[in-house]
């Protein structure tokens, strides 16, 4: 599904993404871990096109599209996610209103009329109670005075709003005490299926215990490191990062 | 003090009616006329030099030439652009500045009087409201609006009258040739009535350019509430001087709505309200957008005189490409008005490079037991918004009328009358 080549990236002409390579194919969950600033954020971003983010070289493919070529909401159109670390709140915008937009915005992208009033509507309380969200939402704008979980929270109610192929989370459990972590997890189980695939960025092993992946990357200096399974979240989480940097960097100086 | 007695319209005004003001009866109006002409010609128009017109250069309009008294063309007159859907209301049409019969609804409700305003100069709330509120502001276009208009509206609700349904005046710029058209307004809205006026500024596609002087003079009574909309809506061709000065009188409401849409060149709006009794509230709510090269001027004062009262004033501005915005919000509270509480807001979003805002907040506070608070920001598009909409597959232009709405919303939100408030909401989408 999602084919990521010797990417290359910088923010202000500061290389962060050093020749990273990716494959993800559908049905799978791969997580991103990594010491502080090894550029775990950039590669969410750069997939969901934020201007800031400059690609140097390499190519990212989705089911054979370029998505480099493409505008951010065009990305979104075609199934890109990103499940921000830090929501925004915009006050005067109201959560239904923008959902609706984008729900139709993307459906117009794909030939397919508007939804209707009422299924739009069934469609929110569904998708509220899969990721167990009962914030009202009808009266209130996006995020504003929402509490730092509530705002995870709506981003994965977004994603399962918006049924997207690939779902980026960006240290979505950052901020998170232990319940509201359980019920994200929960709600990316329950979304997780043949057709879709998911990037879990994240500083800590926790958030494995609960959405368990098919594979763990280790990224480091803009690179992947090290990639296996499950088991290198745990060897991670006992031997810590310092251990990733010392064997890397001795390879490294051979 | 003399100012620049070369401007084309100036001399062609002195020229024109030195000795020869319009004259209708009664007297004593034809005496208020000569005494405000006397003074226009010993201060002509203002010039920058003018504190209040600091930013607001009028040269340019006024070294045009113009019509003065221009009969109203015969041709067909397109009203589409003043239609609000859904709106129920009474309509009065003004045709460059002339109440036009046949275009306004007849109104047959008791307490209710509409007219062409030569045809109030009898009544007694004329003889006791006209001119008395706003020639007392150093505006020269007041003055000379006094001195020169012949057309404009008279409305009265009488005492204890609700209308069922707002009034809704169009004002439509439909000469071929350029005109300059003195609007004179009276509405008296008499004790414990309650009225909703909404008034469009529109242009006929196939209009001249036209630069318009209106003055509106209204009396809150006590315990009346008034609802008062202004709909900017005109096109490039219109320039407008539009002088708004209300007096309100005890346990009175007074609300302003005042949105101003891409389109006309020059607009200067000046509200002047004055709370001229105790436990009296006003509202002067202001969206701004403009586009172009367009310049757009909003001066308001707010007049606490006497204790116990309270406003609230909100005004939005969102410039677009190298448009102009001002806004100069002047409170007042005099030494009588205890317990004042005043609050005045100013927000500006700057989406043209090169567009500008002038802003300016000048509270002069007298009292000791007051609460006033203001504030006033200037700031852009937020990036990260725009991103985050944009990552949820919202395109960019849409992405920006959200955010455009988003910032209105504060003074939108506060729109008593729904229809208006969609309506406005979709000029300000149709603007960006």
């Amino acid at each position: 599904m999602l084919s990521i080549k010797n990417l290359h990236a910088s923010v202000d002409d500061k290389e962060i993404l050093k020749g990273l390579s990716l494959e993800v194919k559908a049905g799978e969950v791969h997580a991103i871990m990594g010491p502080n600033g090894s550029g775990k954020s950039t590669l969410g971003n750069v997939l969901a096109g934020r201007e800031a983010y400059e690609v140097t070289e390499g190519e990212i493919l989705l089911d054979g599209k370029d998505l480099l070529e493409l505008s951010p909401e065009n990305r979104a159109r075609e199934g890109v996610f990103l499940a921000f670390q830090y929501p925004v709140e915009i006050p005067g915008v109201s959560n239904i209103n923008f959902l609706k937009t984008a729900l139709n915005e993307i459906r117009a992208y794909k030939g397919l009329p508007p939804l209707e009033a009422r299924e739009f509507l069934n469609r929110v309380k569904e998708k509220q109670k899969l990721v167990e969200f009962d914030a009202k939402l009808a009266n209130r704008s996006l995020n504003e005075g929402f509490s730092g979980g509530e705002k995870k929270r709506n981003e994965i109610f977004q994603l399962a709003m918006l049924e997207p192929k690939l779902g980026i989370l960006d240290e979505t459990d950052s901020g998170l005490d232990i319940d509201a972590l359980r019920i994200v997890a929960r709600g990316v189980n329950q979304l997780r299926s043949q057709e879709n695939a998911f990037i879990v960025i994240t500083h800590y092993q926790r958030l494995l215990e609960y959405i368990v992946p098919d594979f763990v990357h280790v990224l480091y200096k803009g690179r992947i490191v090290r990639s296996g399974t499950k088991e290198l979240a745990l060897e991670l989480e006992e031997k810590g990062y310092d251990w990733i940097k010392e064997t890397v960097d001795a390879e490294k100086a051979v | 003090m003399i100012t620049q007695v070369s401007d084309s319209l100036y001399s062609q005004l002195i020229k024109t009616y030195g000795g020869n003001l319009p004259s209708a009866e009664p007297r004593s109006l034809d005496e208020i006329r000569k005494q405000a002409f006397e003074r226009f010609k010993s201060t002509g128009f203002p010039t920058v030099k003018n504190e209040d017109w600091k930013y607001t250069n009028v040269q340019p309009l006024i070294s045009q030439h113009y019509e003065l008294d221009a009969e109203p063309s015969l041709v067909a007159v397109d009203l589409d652009g003043a239609n609000i859907p859904q709106l129920d209301a009474y309509r009065v049409v003004l045709v460059d500045g002339k109440y036009h019969a046949g275009l306004s609804d007849t109104v047959d409700m008791p307490g209710l009087s509409i007219m062409p305003i030569d045809q109030a100069f009898e009544r007694l709330c004329f003889a006791k409201y006209f001119a008395e509120f706003a020639d007392k502001t150093d505006n020269p276009f007041v003055t000379l609006n006094t001195a020169l208009f012949t057309a404009g509206l008279f409305i009265e609700v009488g005492k204890n009258t609700q209308l069922s349904k707002p009034i809704h005046v169009i004002y439509v710029s439909n000469a071929r040739q350029p005109v300059f058209n003195q609007v004179r307004n009276l509405y008296v809205i008499s004790t414990f009535a309650e009225a909703e006026i909404v008034e469009s500024f529109v242009t006929d596609p196939q209009a001249a350019r036209s630069l318009n002087n209106q003055v509106t003079e209204i009396v809150v009574r006590e315990g009346a509430k008034f609802q008062h909309y202004y709909l900017q809506t005109a096109a490039s061709q219109g320039s407008y001087l539009n002088h708004t000065e209300v007096y309100q009188e005890k346990h009175s409401l007074y609300n302003n709505y005042n949105c101003t849409f891409p389109g006309p060149a020059f607009v200067r709006n000046n509200i002047n309200v004055r709370l001229g009794d105790s436990e009296v509230e006003s509202h002067l709510y202001g969206v701004t957008l403009t586009a172009d090269n367009q310049f757009v001027d909003n001066h308001t004062i707010v007049d606490h005189i006497h204790p116990h009262c309270e406003s609230y004033e909100w005004y939005k501005n969102i410039t677009q490409d190298t448009s102009t915005a001002v806004f100069n919000g002047k409170i007042f509270v005099r030494p009588d008005a205890q317990k004042t509480n005043a609050f005045q807001q100013n927000n500006n979003m700057l989406i043209g490079e090169k567009s500008a805002v002038y802003t300016k907040p000048q509270l002069e506070i007298f009292a000791d037991d007051v609460k006033c608070s203001h504030g006033c920001t200037i700031g852009q598009f937020d990036n990260e918004a725009l991103f985050y909409l944009r990552a949820r597959g919202i395109s960019e232009a849409q992405a920006r009328v959200l955010l455009v709405h988003a910032f209105a919303f504060d003074v939108t939100s506060r729109f008593a009358n729904t229809v208006v408030r969609e309506y406005v909401e979709h000029l300000v989408e149709e603007g960006l």
